[in-house]
């Protein structure tokens, strides 16, 4: 890299652009950053292993869902019931896997609703900017200020516990807080000098946002992904726990918490195996949270 | 300061009012009546008791009497307590879940905001590890399963704690406050290593370091307040969290506050009760998001100085 | 008489790969009253040094090698916490770069000035109050009484070096480390540091260590001179030998570095057709719901195939006026670009004009997308107006990239990959990508190492000639200006107050503001 120019014909001959060295991109280093977490990727195999065990349940489940055996009743972990078996002689291994279903279509849906929602809002409030952006963030502020797990608890009351309304509930709280992120991460980005350039080149706003923007605001987007579907699911539960939310036949791990305490004194692995398996899959969904937001370098910042 | 305040309550009221307005709408048209018991009831009977609750006035008619009542501080009678205000309700009830959430609000800020700053003081070392390693316990320990743990192990197996009750044995205070607590001990815990870490990065701190202070100055005294900005914005969404976790906390250790009240009024369909919990809650909730930012715009003094007056 | 004797110093640092050197073997000494400047750019271990001498180096990731620094008999890299602690902002003081961030913004300015004597000499409040006041007097802070008790927001970043230098004095260190004080000022106000430095000096005897970047600063103010070049010393002498008579080859090339004179051939054609006209520019943004006016109706014209020099200092709205023109920022007023109205042009109007006019923006880390690679991020322009495509694109690319001095090679890397310098290249790649006959430089070296400087000012000059390019150079730096531009024009407080020929400007400036910048820039 000397001066200027004289020294560049020499060069000439490498004229093929596939013939050069691949640089390195961010999410590249990123990724190398990430396999040196032993416990953000440890977490995110452990996920990946309950992912598929509760994919496939209905195939490699030990027992039928519904299946008692009413002499045996509880019983304590064994060969036949690895988790044992609760008062009805069900299987609490195949209750876990079964309620496993539900807890993560919960946290993986709502989670979903939630990104779609705040991105868009998100986006088009912080590129937009001016009036616009200070009447949507306007509204953003006084839902936040609504004090919404009363608001859950009553609507859950009032129009009975259907899942479909656990969801849109629960994904109309966790929106604000990613449509907070997004707006941020696109209004820093939109000053930034290379939008400007983007801009004076003759770019048109699209692509502007697709090309430059949106790339750029992905990071923290991932990661606040990450750490929404563990508060989802805690919420879930915490309505199932107080029978506010999945309602029997169908069950999650709440639900198998809630009646475990009934038994505990009696029969605690009822309360410890799905309390396990909850903790299990939050705690991972953190740690890989944490490990993206590092990897990714993603400052905790909010507006 | 005081515009600043004054906005903000002004900012307070519309949100308050949505919440009264839903809440109403909401429980109105909710499928399924109060009297709605296992027996039928006589529709006379019915009649009367809807005269007596007002339900066969119009809905809006309704709604204005109710805001009317509201604006006195009078949250009707409940359906499903006869004889009993809301009122009555809450009083009998608020005391306990107030002395339960203060002490849990003592245990988070306590424990959270000291092993929060003992980490960041040594980024990295043991003791970080240790304690963000319990912090991530704590965050992913939902208070329903750590709460009936803690009463299994400390209760149940060594026999130390009382397993339930609000002050009727001694030591019964404490298990329900550290469970309520612990979620939120975690998360200051990871505010204030986050907010001291960020701050001790900063290049003031390294004049302060320069003019040869004694570390405990530079920590104490140039640190913490900025450090500590996190957290005190925080508080707000923990005091919200606080008063919903004791719905759970307060029927886990089956106490006889606002949060199980409010819980049963749910399940059992009482109106005026639900109306009048959501309502006070409400208020409540809003008013300490209130302070927590009046809080956080005194302790930024650029803040304070934009706001008028110092 | 001996004030400081460093022997040896080495330091590292521990990185994501493995232990790092920052200051190796590092050997010198200072006498009381005396001014040692060391000087480097970037990455020299210049600030390592003297941060390690003062234990305010953090351990880990840092680990101070080997070494002695003697200073009133206490080896200050060998002794307890307290000991050096004691010696900290008491016999040695400090003084740093960024006067906005190195005061608490949590505590008001009086406390923060007595804490040293509190701390150190353990006086008591009203006594420290007294000499606090006494100091912000001689320091020229005005009425010292009520600013005790101010923040430090309510100051202006000269007023805060002034803080920070009162806070320095009032426990009277006999040594004074000053680590490029003045870097993040203003001309004018930098000169009005550099003084009241040298007039403290010489009335307390005070050794100071001066560290720079730039051996213009540091000329008329060092007794002696020490140059750093990653980690290590390259040479050190009196100063007069050393910026005089320089023996090291990266000395030289510092001295060589730095901007003098005039423009070599500056352009001077007889009344030439403007190629754009800005007539009436004003400029309004939106602050905390007030408007405030950045570009107060301002007029003039740039000229086929110059480069006009745009000078001001910062919050005077040259940027702004870049911006304006380019339709960046929206703007009232008019700008006549070859007979077209640029303010009055929707974006679909305005496309093609896009392609004629370009912008190469100050800060290289931030202009540059960094999740594009340097292919994609010079080809998006030339794809976009239909300049190239397919092989012809890999084509153009690759002649740009020789056109800018960037090794074929690195195509297809990231911007996060290059140096500040490699990616001022990239950015003016692609600038002058779609062959444009107008570019706004917005201060496009003041983020960079002198050395680096010199050469993104050749190379722009170089393209500047070979493509007949127009260009708006917006710059605080008047040295740069006047090798660099044609003409010049001189903002205040969004007012245009003096235009003109570069050297007629500076042999005789017409308004006062001219004048004291051309006065402070000289010293």
């Amino acid at each position: 890299m000397t001066a200027s120019n004289s020294t560049l014909n020499q060069t000439s001959t490498m004229n093929d652009i596939e013939q050069f060295e691949s640089g390195n991109s961010l999410w590249h280093d990123a990724w190398v950053r990430l396999r040196k977490n032993k416990l953000a990727l440890v977490s995110l195999f452990v996920l990946i292993f309950i992912g598929v065990i509760c994919l496939l349940t209905p195939w490699i489940a030990p027992y039928g869902y519904e299946q008692q055996d009413l002499a045996l009743g509880a019983s304590a972990p064994s060969a036949a019931h690895w988790f044992g078996t609760d008062t009805l002689g069900r299987d609490l291994l195949t209750r876990v896997m079964y309620g496993g279903r539900v807890s993560l279509a919960v946290g993986l849906i709502a989670t979903a609703v939630a990104l779609t929602i705040g991105v868009t809002w998100g986006a088009i409030a912080g590129y937009t900017g001016g009036r616009v952006d200070a009447i949507m963030m306007r509204l953003v502020d006084i839902i936040y200020a609504l004090p919404f797990m009363i608001f859950i608890v009553l609507l859950m009351v009032v129009f009975g516990r259907s899942l479909l309304l656990l969801f849109l509930a629960i994904g109309a709280v966790e929106w604000l807080t990613m449509a907070r992120i997004v707006r941020g991460q696109v209004q820093t980005i939109r000053q930034l000098e290379f939008v400007e350039a983007a801009i004076s080149i003759g770019l048109s706003k699209a692509a502007i946002i697709r090309r430059h923007i949106i790339p750029n605001a992905l990071g923290p987007v991932i990661v606040y992904t990450t750490l929404t579907i563990p508060n989802v699911m805690l919420l879930e539960a915490f309505l199932s726990f107080l029978g506010l939310g999945i309602q029997p036949p169908e069950s999650s791990w709440g639900v198998l918490i809630a009646n475990g305490v009934e038994s505990m004194e009696e029969y605690p692995w009822l309360l410890i195996f799905p309390g396990l398996a909850l903790s299990i899959v939050l705690f991972s969904l953190n740690f890989l949270g944490d490990g993206l937001r590092d990897a990714l370098d993603v400052r905790a910042s909010k507006d | 300061m005081l515009r600043f305040i004054l906005s903000r309550l002004l900012q307070a009221i519309p949100v308050l009012l949505v919440v009264i307005t839903v809440t109403f709408f909401l429980v109105r048209f909710a499928p399924g009546g109060p009297f709605d018991g296992e027996r039928k009831v006589d529709p006379s009977v019915l009649k009367a008791l809807e005269a007596q609750y007002n339900l066969d006035q119009p809905l809006m008619s309704q709604y204005f009497s109710f805001l009317g009542d509201l604006v006195q501080g009078d949250l009707g009678p409940s359906f499903k307590y006869p004889g009993r205000s809301v009122n009555e309700l809450i009083g009998a009830g608020f005391p306990i879940t107030a002395e339960l959430g203060i002490y849990a609000i003592l245990v988070a800020l306590l424990i959270g905001a000291i092993a929060g700053v003992f980490s960041a003081l040594k980024p990295n070392s043991a003791r970080d590890y240790i304690s963000m390693s319990t912090a991530m316990i704590g965050i992913c320990m939902p208070a329903f399963l750590l709460g009936p743990l803690l009463i299994l192990i400390f209760g149940i197996w060594l026999e130390w704690l009382p397993v339930s009750g609000w002050g009727d044995l001694p030591g019964d205070k404490i298990l329900p406050s550290v469970t309520l607590g612990a979620v939120y001990a975690a998360y200051v815990a990871r505010l204030s290593r986050g907010g001291m870490l960020e701050v001790l990065s900063q290049d003031y701190i390294r004049t302060a370091r320069a003019k040869g202070l004694p570390e405990h100055v530079v920590i104490l005294k140039h640190g913490l307040r900025a450090g500590m900005l996190p957290v005190v914005a925080y508080l707000g969404p923990a005091f919200a969290g606080i008063l919903s976790g004791s719905f759970v906390i307060e029927s886990v250790f089956q106490i006889q506050g606002l949060g199980r009240f409010y819980v049963l009024a749910a399940f059992n369909r009482d109106y005026t009760l639900i109306m009048g919990c959501t309502v006070f809650l409400a208020t409540l909730i809003i008013v300490f998001n209130l302070l927590s930012d009046v809080l956080s715009a005194y302790l930024n003094p650029r803040l304070r100085s934009q706001l008028g007056g110092k | 008489m001996t004030l400081l004797t460093v022997n040896n110093l080495s330091t590292s640092f521990y990185t994501r790969n493995g232990l790092t050197k920052a200051v190796e073997d590092v050997s010198f000494s200072l006498d009381a009253g005396e001014t040692l400047a060391i000087v480097g750019e970037s990455g020299s271990g210049k600030s390592v040094s003297c941060y390690s001498i003062m234990g305010l180096i953090p351990c880990p990731p840092g680990k101070i090698e080997s070494g002695s620094a003697v200073f009133d008999g206490v080896d200050l890299l060998n002794c307890s916490d307290d000991e050096i602690r004691a010696v900290r902002g008491n016999k040695i003081a400090m003084i740093f770069q960024d006067p906005m961030t190195c005061l608490n913004p949590y505590l008001t300015v009086g406390e923060q000035l007595i804490e040293p004597l509190i701390y150190h000499h353990k006086v008591s409040r009203s006594e420290a109050k007294k000499k606090a006041i006494e100091l912000m007097t001689e320091v020229g802070i005005r009425s010292p009484e009520t600013n005790f008790n101010a923040w430090p927001h309510e100051f202006s970043g000269g007023m805060r070096q002034r803080v920070m230098i009162a806070m320095a004095l009032i426990a009277e260190p006999k040594l004074l480390i000053a680590d490029e004080p003045t870097t993040a000022l203003d001309v004018t106000i930098q000169k009005q540091i550099l003084d009241l430095v040298a007039e403290i000096q010489k009335k307390r005897d005070l050794g100071i260590i001066f560290i720079s970047h730039d051996l213009g600063v540091v000329k008329n103010l060092a007794d002696k001179v020490l140059v750093m070049k990653t980690g290590h010393i390259v040479e050190q002498g009196n100063a007069q030998d050393v910026l005089e008579n320089p023996q090291h080859e990266y000395t030289q090339k510092l001295l060589a570095a730095i901007p003098k004179g005039a423009k070599e051939n500056p352009k001077a054609e007889e009344n030439p057709e403007p190629l754009i006209q800005v007539k009436n520019l004003v400029t309004e943004f939106n602050v905390n719901g007030n408007r405030f006016r950045a570009v107060d109706n301002v007029n003039f014209d740039i000229l086929p195939k110059e480069i006009l020099g745009l000078v001001g200092e910062s919050g005077s709205g040259k940027s702004t006026i870049g911006r304006s023109i380019l339709r960046l920022v929206d703007a009232q007023g008019s700008v006549n670009y070859r007979g077209d109205e640029l303010l009055s042009k929707n974006p679909q109007q305005m496309k093609p004009l896009r392609r004629k006019m370009q912008m190469i923006f100050q800060d290289p880390y931030a202009s540059l997308n960094p999740r594009m690679t340097i292919y994609e991020t010079l080809a998006e322009p030339m794809k976009l107006h239909g300049i190239a495509k397919g092989s012809e694109l890999n084509q153009a690319v690759l002649k740009l990239m020789d056109d800018v001095g960037l090794a074929r090679a690195f195509v297809k890397k990231y911007p996060h990959e290059f140096s500040g310098g490699q990616r001022q290249r990239i950015a003016i790649g692609r600038a002058i990508a779609t062959k444009p006959e107008f570019i706004v430089a917005d201060e496009p070296v003041s983020a960079l190492d002198v050395t680096i400087q010199k050469q993104i000012l050749e190379l722009i000059q170089y393209l500047v000639d070979k493509h007949e390019l127009s260009m708006l150079f917006i710059s605080h730096d008047l040295a740069v200006v006047r090798k660099l531009c044609d003409r010049v024009i001189v903002l205040k407080h969004g007012e245009l107050v003096e235009s003109g020929n570069v050297e007629a400007l500076w042999q005789q400036p017409s308004h006062v503001y001219t004048q004291s910048l051309l006065a402070a820039a000289m010293h």
